[in-house]
């Protein structure tokens, strides 16, 4: 068992055993931090003291016989939108919220540190979670490990590229778009958007509150099963976090490997028309046809309004949701506040103009424009009609197949800079991703090929409401028949990490 | 759907950010290629289509109305640009007349 190259199962395992420390567990990983973060810069902020004390207290307790958790000694990351009252900062990778210290953790952190998972650190993001490319970060952007002159996605790209990069074995990133999917798509690992409602957002930086999840990064399906295991479930701090008696959580490791009979799969149309590149789409149709060996049924399926209408809808009623979200920062409470102001309003205005990046500008503007007196109607009343709309494509579609796939995203990872002064093309990435989160339906990526030049590409599933289950049954059952885990980014073995 | 400088400055302002001329030049295209994007929203026929807020049937969610532990003063003060006692120290909000 190496910490670097086994799956998190393995390692939890080991330490469980008692064939490995947590000690020596977190001080490999710390390593590999030091080693190849400089190169990458997934992390913003890293614990090395914390989490020593963390894995001597978890050895500690397994030495004395003590339940120490389904996780117990697993290094984790965690992205930067999530809170962490243990001295690290949160800053959503903004200027606005430099230093801050959260006064209390995210329940989804407070149920990694009772299963005894170890934080490692925070991870990069695009600020306050607005973005697709880690670009839009205040603290520079995160390098795709794969090939350093790269994205890796975003918002979540420091958590898929700190896991991508074997840095930790598993991460928490957050998706109101695609934000977990994608980047995990672009890095060549597993991630997973469980149904909203599934996981508490409590303690998560709010960007849109209809359509924000928190989910796990991993290597393997089954590792993200293990994380999602440990964080989902009622809150009773989150009042849009499902009850355990509307739906119960189930063991999503427990039937992991039986493969669903019968298994009816939609492939639809939209997902694979223009803009699609060619060697995604090849490596996307190989997975299908690994599906079809299984004895899966293809078939086409129609979702007319989940692509471009699905974007539309999405850049108004996130951007008017993250509107009323970031009004709180205006420099009173917490954050940044301006040195020089005339009033209290020119308070708000001046911290606000210094404190948010551009993109986070221009997405709070639309949607201030678009909730404004004379345009609610024609665009956010519109945008939640389509939203209705968008959720009966999937609803009918559901009716016919067990699971939807396609590709995670249209590209595979793309030049820094490439997309950075064209806002529109830069959504566009979430073109296959959006309209889950509108939907809430659960979703996922998951490895399935190579370019040419060596940049992986993801295999999205998308499966209805609470079914995480059958979901991750469905990806396991082609993950068994393939070995992209084993690929790993040539920066790990300390090679270079530039693609052809 | 082309954002005149006037209606982005008023944009800035119901979004309490302030713009310099360059950012009202720079926003004002890259938001109005959106605002044009959006408006593909127009082709879809949604009469008597009722809006959807929340993909999940979500209700009031209560509970009883006894006290629970919070931030303590502290902690609620930790971050404060400026404070003052128990307080969070801000410019003046009401006009008494002797204000700019």
């Amino acid at each position: 068992m190496s910490p670097t190259e086994s799956t998190a199962r393995q390692v939890r395992d080991a330490i469980a055993r008692r064939e490995a420390s947590a000690a020596e567990v977190t001080e490999a990983c710390l390593a590999a931090v030091d080693r190849l973060d400089p190169q990458v810069h997934a992390f913003l902020s890293v614990d090395h003291a914390g989490a020593r004390r963390r894995a001597a207290e978890i050895d500690r307790r397994l030495a004395a016989g003590e339940p120490a958790g389904l996780l117990a000694g697993l290094p984790v990351a965690i992205k930067d939108n999530l809170c962490t009252a243990d001295g690290q900062a949160t800053t959503c990778a903004s200027r606005i919220l430099e230093g801050w210290r959260a006064p209390y953790n995210a329940h989804v952190v407070d149920r990694l540190l009772a299963e005894g998972a170890v934080i490692v650190g925070k991870t990069n993001l695009d600020e306050f979670a607005m973005g697709s490319s880690t670009e839009n970060s205040a603290y520079g952007t995160t390098r795709n490990p794969w090939a350093l002159d790269r994205v890796p996605g975003g918002s979540s790209g420091g958590s898929a590229a700190a896991v991508a990069a074997r840095m930790v074995p598993a991460a928490l990133g957050s998706d109101t778009g695609g934000s977990i999917r994608q980047p995990a798509a672009l890095c060549g690992v597993v991630g997973v958007k469980p149904t909203y409602g599934r996981v508490s957002r409590y303690g998560l930086v709010a960007f849109a509150s209809s359509l924000d999840q928190i989910g796990p990064i991993a290597r393997t399906v089954g590792d993200a099963a293990l994380l999602l295991q440990a964080t989902a479930g009622h809150d009773a701090r989150d009042s849009t976090c499902v009850s355990q008696a509307d739906q119960p959580l189930p063991d999503y490791l427990a039937a992991l490997e039986e493969p669903v009979e019968g298994l009816r799969i939609g492939v639809p149309r939209q997902f694979f028309a223009e803009g699609l590149d060619p060697e995604v789409e090849a490596a996307v149709r190989e997975a299908l046809a690994v599906y079809e060996r299984l004895g899966a049924k293809l078939t086409d399926v129609d979702l007319p309004h989940a692509t471009d209408y699905a974007i539309a809808t999405y850049y108004i009623v996130a951007t008017s949701e993250a509107s009323s979200n970031l009004a709180r920062y205006d420099g009173v409470h917490y954050g940044h506040r301006s040195r020089d102001h005339a009033d209290m309003i020119d308070m708000y205005m001046r911290s606000r103009a210094e404190g948010f990046g551009d993109e986070v500008k221009r997405r709070v503007m639309l949607g201030t424009y678009a909730l404004s007196a004379g345009y609610y109607d024609a665009y956010y009343k519109k945008a939640l009609q389509v939203r209705r709309l968008i959720r009966r494509d999937f609803e009918e579609a559901f009716r016919k197949v067990d699971c939807l796939m396609g590709p995670t995203s249209p590209t595979p990872a793309f030049r820094i800079g490439e997309r950075a002064a064209d806002p529109l093309a830069m959504y566009l990435s979430d073109i296959y991703t959006v309209s889950c989160n509108l939907a809430a339906i659960a979703g996922l990526s998951v490895p399935c090929g190579f370019t040419g030049a060596g940049l992986p590409v993801g295999l999205q599933i998308l499966t209805d409401v609470f079914t995480e289950d059958r979901l991750l049954r469905i990806a396991r059952m082609y993950e068994r028949e393939v070995d992209w885990v084993s690929r790993a980014p040539a920066l790990v073995a300390g090679g270079g990490g530039g693609a052809a | 759907m082309a954002l005149s400088r006037e209606e982005v400055l008023k944009a800035g302002t119901l979004s309490r950010i302030r713009l310099s001329e360059e950012d009202v030049a720079r926003f004002a295209s890259q938001l109005s290629d959106v605002l044009g994007y959006v408006d593909k929203l127009r082709e879809l026929d949604t009469r008597g289509v009722e809006p959807l807020a929340h993909a999940l049937p979500i209700h009031n969610v209560l509970r009883p109305d006894e006290p629970r532990e919070g931030l303590t003063p502290e902690q609620a003060l930790a971050g404060a640009p400026e404070s003052a006692g128990d307080c969070f120290r801000v410019p003046r909000v009401i006009d008494d007349g002797t204000s700019a």
